[in-house]
């Protein structure tokens, strides 16, 4: 198969496009980019990092795309009806992958922080945008696909020493009468002692197919602290691929949480580099699937640097015929003595059909270290379960509580109070299968 | 870790390779390089029935339209495969009716080995088959073991005279397509061991093949196949040196087990291949396929191997768990120093019901090597109640080396409990301390841990060879302590 053709066309048509809306190094970024893309192409079924996850037959030209925004018709009321409650956000709004509020791109909160749409931050800010974008994404065929074509997303600015007391909250909807491709790209950049909290919700508000190739950029700059939390509740007509990039400097501390709800097939790529002593980071990740639906999360952490500490916990449940994998690798370089490095995947199949594969990794090449992991796919425990039923409690309830308990360990990690009692509150209930498919923003079902 | 720890560390994994030398022996060699005629003149040399000409040809053109593979975290030289000779043997042919026809140069050489082929000296209890270069030179204790209805003997003879079983099971767990090396080993084979234990039969003696390589400029393939039909038991170790020498040689061997109903097979490897040098130059390459099959129920394979030699170490005993309640065993230590790269472990597929495995895997890496442990633990649809459990450890010693992790796991079936967990961590310094404090010295307080650290695997090891085991691990490391 060889769906290259299809990119390489739609550059070309759209190149004048492209070039007139860009700066000479997003320009010089594009051409690259779509250089690399072709290529390499898409990662062919024996790809090692795409082993257990197939794309590029999604990659077709059965979705329409648009490299300007699309009129759309909603009531934006709709949308923000109800909040989570007692959480207060600054809330933007991303439709099909171009930011909303045309009338107002970029806003500046108290303390100089700048949000807003990132094509009106390359506008404005060439500069800034030229110093980060890009500088530490892979090769990842998907991302130089996002660099070429993407146009719009977030863009997010933490001056030094400064807080964003209110998390921002981003909710991307996908609405459309047609099947839609969509690639957007975010930017966040914390300059030095600075802190924001970001909580970011996928939706789908419209049956249609949509294809998500979504790439988010994250600078922390030394003692930065940003924590991140993204909910996926996409209908299972839906595909996305998403690629997360942390870069680390000296003591910053980074929380990551992705909480996949719904999706019919999701792959996110988690990439953190930890580039200067003492950085810290936690990442975590929890998916429930059923029916066909296919998650694959892919972990990437890299010690460049000494004293360094990541933390991963991954967890999945799958019941009927969804397939979920992971793959977590952790990098320690040569000279990066004293990384505490850990990692673990656990896993818990319902269903006969049901399928996980789980590849953790270690890689490493400094001695003073501590690293380890760990990895499970078993089933809910028999004991536990007699246990609850002998105390007269029904099997399905007792099921429910072993798999409510299973999956806090990682609700329990989201420090965000009003957001930690919501996401409790939605995993019991896509637990029960009473949370079938996302009517509004994933932090407001309901 | 301060400098004289550095010190210490550096004598203890710098011991000498004890078996270096060369054995001064007339060899027969024919030319190197590798065609059509040259798999027919191996066959031909070897007496062979047509049907191995026809499969070995069969080998030979599948190898042909193949590449060698890259995926594995090894730096490999181009090999020139048309640069090997791919047969050798000490002259004076013809297996030797009596221990007073064998070359004295070649019984000094296997003495020397501490392989006695006197049976008289012979190591307790345990049959040997020692193969030098491309064939095997005696099998000690034969008759004995013939008297119960065991077949020991080499893959040549086995192939001359018990072509009915060899037709049955060469291939049939390793085929010759299944790899680029099992398929160039399948071609050029030259010999090996094949062993038969027949229905409940419990082999009274460890069996042992002692593998050598002699011969300048020559690559070794030789190829293990050992049956235990129903309710058999058997324990089979395998030992393997070469000498000392600047350019690399390649040892591609396959190895096949096949365990029917009740059977139970113990397979031990005590792997001392030449390293190469400090600077990383010579050794062997040794590209081995080594696979078994519990291909009846309640059937176990035990897989046991320490790894010391070897410029680049690149194999995956492994199992197949067909049969229902069949269970199997993986302990494995790697041990790397210098320029050493070793890229091992195991894969486990789960087929039958009820079938368990387990992995405990010690990886030890110093000096400038590279280590990794590559697993795969695969459940699959109809395997119900399958039971795994992994365990890889790695020991860093010394800031310059690599130990890398790369286990697989791969589930589909809801019953199944498969668990993996894994560290890496250098020798701590409060294991030191403890140590020292009690008047043990540096050197012998990691020689201790180390010890310590690899004895659920060497426990598993033949009485006679744990010894050994225990002695070669501490010469590998010898000048390494940190």
């Amino acid at each position: 198969m060889d769906n290259t053709n299809i990119y390489t066309a739609l550059y070309q048509e759209n190149k004048e496009l492209l070039q007139s809306l860009s700066p000479d190094f997003l320009v010089k970024l594009r051409e690259d980019a779509m250089q690399h893309f072709i290529q390499k192409g898409f990662p062919g079924k024996k790809d090692e990092s795409y082993k257990y996850t197939y794309l590029e037959p999604y990659f077709n030209n059965g979705y329409n795309k648009y490299l300007s925004p699309k009129n759309i018709q909603f009531d934006v009321n709709e949308i923000f009806h109800c909040d989570v409650p007692k959480l207060d956000t600054h809330v933007i709004l991303l439709v099909n992958g171009f930011y909303f509020d045309a009338a107002n791109p970029l806003k500046t909160l108290p303390g100089d922080v700048i949000v807003g749409s990132f094509a009106q931050a390359v506008k404005e800010y060439p500069e800034l945008v030229a110093k980060y974008l890009g500088k530490y994404t892979s090769g990842d065929s998907f991302v130089a696909l996002n660099t070429a074509f993407s146009r719009d997303g977030i863009f997010l600015y933490v001056p030094k020493g400064k807080v964003v007391e209110k998390p921002i909250q981003v909710i991307n909807v996908l609405i459309s009468d047609e099947e839609l491709m969509v690639q957007h790209r975010n930017l966040v950049i914390l300059e030095p002692n600075s802190q924001a909290r970001v909580v970011v919700c996928d939706h789908t508000l419209s049956p249609n197919k949509f294809l998500t190739n979504a790439v988010t950029e994250v600078y922390l700059g030394e003692n930065a602290t940003f924590d991140h939390f993204k909910v996926q509740n996409e209908h299972n007509d839906s595909v996305q691929v998403s690629h997360t990039y942390f870069y680390q400097d000296k003591a910053s501390s980074l929380r990551t949480s992705t909480i996949t709800l719904h999706g019919g097939l999701v792959r996110n790529n988690l990439n953190i580099k930890l580039d200067g002593e003492g950085a810290e980071c936690h990442a975590f990740g929890l998916f429930v699937t059923d029916q066909a639906q296919h998650v694959d999360n892919s972990v990437f952490v890299d010690h460049a640097k000494p004293n360094c500490t990541s933390n991963q916990l991954f967890k999945g449940i799958l019941d009927d015929q969804s397939n979920g994998a992971f793959a977590g690798r952790i990098l320690v370089d040569r000279d990066s003595q004293k990384t505490a490095a850990y990692q673990r995947n656990s896993n818990i199949l319902l269903s006969d059909e049901a399928k996980m594969d789980s590849k953790p990794q270690l890689e490493i090449y400094a001695d003073d270290v501590k690293c380890s992991h760990g990895a499970t796919v078993g089933q809910l425990d028999e004991d536990a379960l007699f246990y609850l039923r002998a105390r007269g409690i029904s099997e399905r309830e007792a099921k429910l509580m072993l798999m409510y308990a299973f999956a806090y360990e990682i609700i329990d990690e989201i420090k965000i109070e009003p957001l930690h009692v919501r996401m409790a509150d939605l995993i019991e209930r896509r637990l029960r299968g009473d949370l079938t498919r996302c009517n509004n923003c994933a932090v407001n079902c309901g | 870790m301060n400098e004289t720890n550095d010190n210490i560390l550096n004598e203890v994994t710098q011991g000498d390779y004890k078996y270096g030398f060369v054995t001064d022996i007339d060899t027969e060699t024919i030319p190197k390089g590798l065609n059509e005629d040259v798999v027919r003149l191996i066959s031909a040399k070897k007496n062979e029935p047509e049907f191995m000409l026809e499969w070995r040809l069969k080998a030979f053109r599948h190898w042909q339209t193949l590449t060698m593979p890259t995926w594995a975290h090894l730096t490999i030289p181009e090999i020139s495969y048309q640069d090997i000779i791919y047969y050798a043997a000490p002259k004076q042919q013809a297996k030797y009716a009596s221990l007073d026809e064998v070359d004295p140069e070649l019984l000094e050489t296997f003495d020397k080995l501490g392989i006695p082929l006197n049976e008289r000296n012979h190591l307790a209890g345990v049959a040997v088959d020692a193969v030098m270069d491309s064939i095997s030179v005696k099998t000690t204790f034969r008759e004995t073991l013939a008297e119960k209805g065991i077949i020991f003997c080499s893959m040549s003879e086995a192939i001359r005279e018990h072509p009915d079983l060899v037709k049955k099971y060469l291939g049939s767990v390793v085929p010759s397509t299944d790899n680029f090396f099992a398929a160039l080993n399948s071609a050029v084979f030259s010999d090996g061991s094949f062993c038969y234990v027949p229905k409940g039969i419990r082999c009274p003696m460890e069996l042992s093949t002692y593998f050598r390589i002699n011969a300048a400029n020559t690559g070794q393939f030789e190829r293990t196949l050992l049956i235990a039909d129903e309710g058999a038991y058997v324990s089979y170790l395998e030992g393997c040196t070469a000498p000392q020498r600047d350019e690399n040689q390649l040892h591609a061997a396959v190895v096949e087990l096949v365990a029917m109903e009740n059977a139970e097979i113990k397979y031990s490897t005590v792997q001392n291949w030449y390293p190469g040098n400090k600077e990383g130059k010579g050794g062997i390459y040794n590209f081995v396929t080594k696979r078994g099959i519990c291909k009846g129920a309640n059937s176990k394979i035990s897989w046991t191997q320490v790894e010391t030699g070897s410029a680049i170490t690149w194999k995956y005993p492994s199992c197949i768990l067909r049969g229902d309640n069949s269970s199997a065993e993986f302990y494995s230590v790697a041990v790397t120093n210098n320029h050493q790269q070793a890229d091992t472990g195991t894969k486990m597929i789960h087929i039958g019901k009820n079938t368990r495995s387990r992995i405990v895997s010690k990886g030890i890496s110093a000096g400038l090597s590279n280590n990794s442990y590559r697993g795969l633990v695969k459940v699959t649809r109809g395997a119900e109640n399958a039971r795994n459990f992994s365990q890889c450890d790695s020991l860093l010693l010394g800031s310059k080396c690599g130990s890398h992790t790369f286990p697989y796991l791969e589930v589909d079936n809801k019953t199944a409990k498969v668990e993996h967990e894994a560290t890496t961590s250098k020798i701590g310094e409060d294991q030191i301390f403890y140590c020292n404090q009690r008047g043990i010295s540096t050197e012998d307080a990691v020689g201790l841990i180390v010890n310590g650290y690899a004895r659920e695997v060497l426990n598993q090891l033949p009485m006679e060879f744990a010894v050994e085991a225990q002695k070669l691990l501490a010469i590998s490391l010898e000048g390494s302590v940190g």
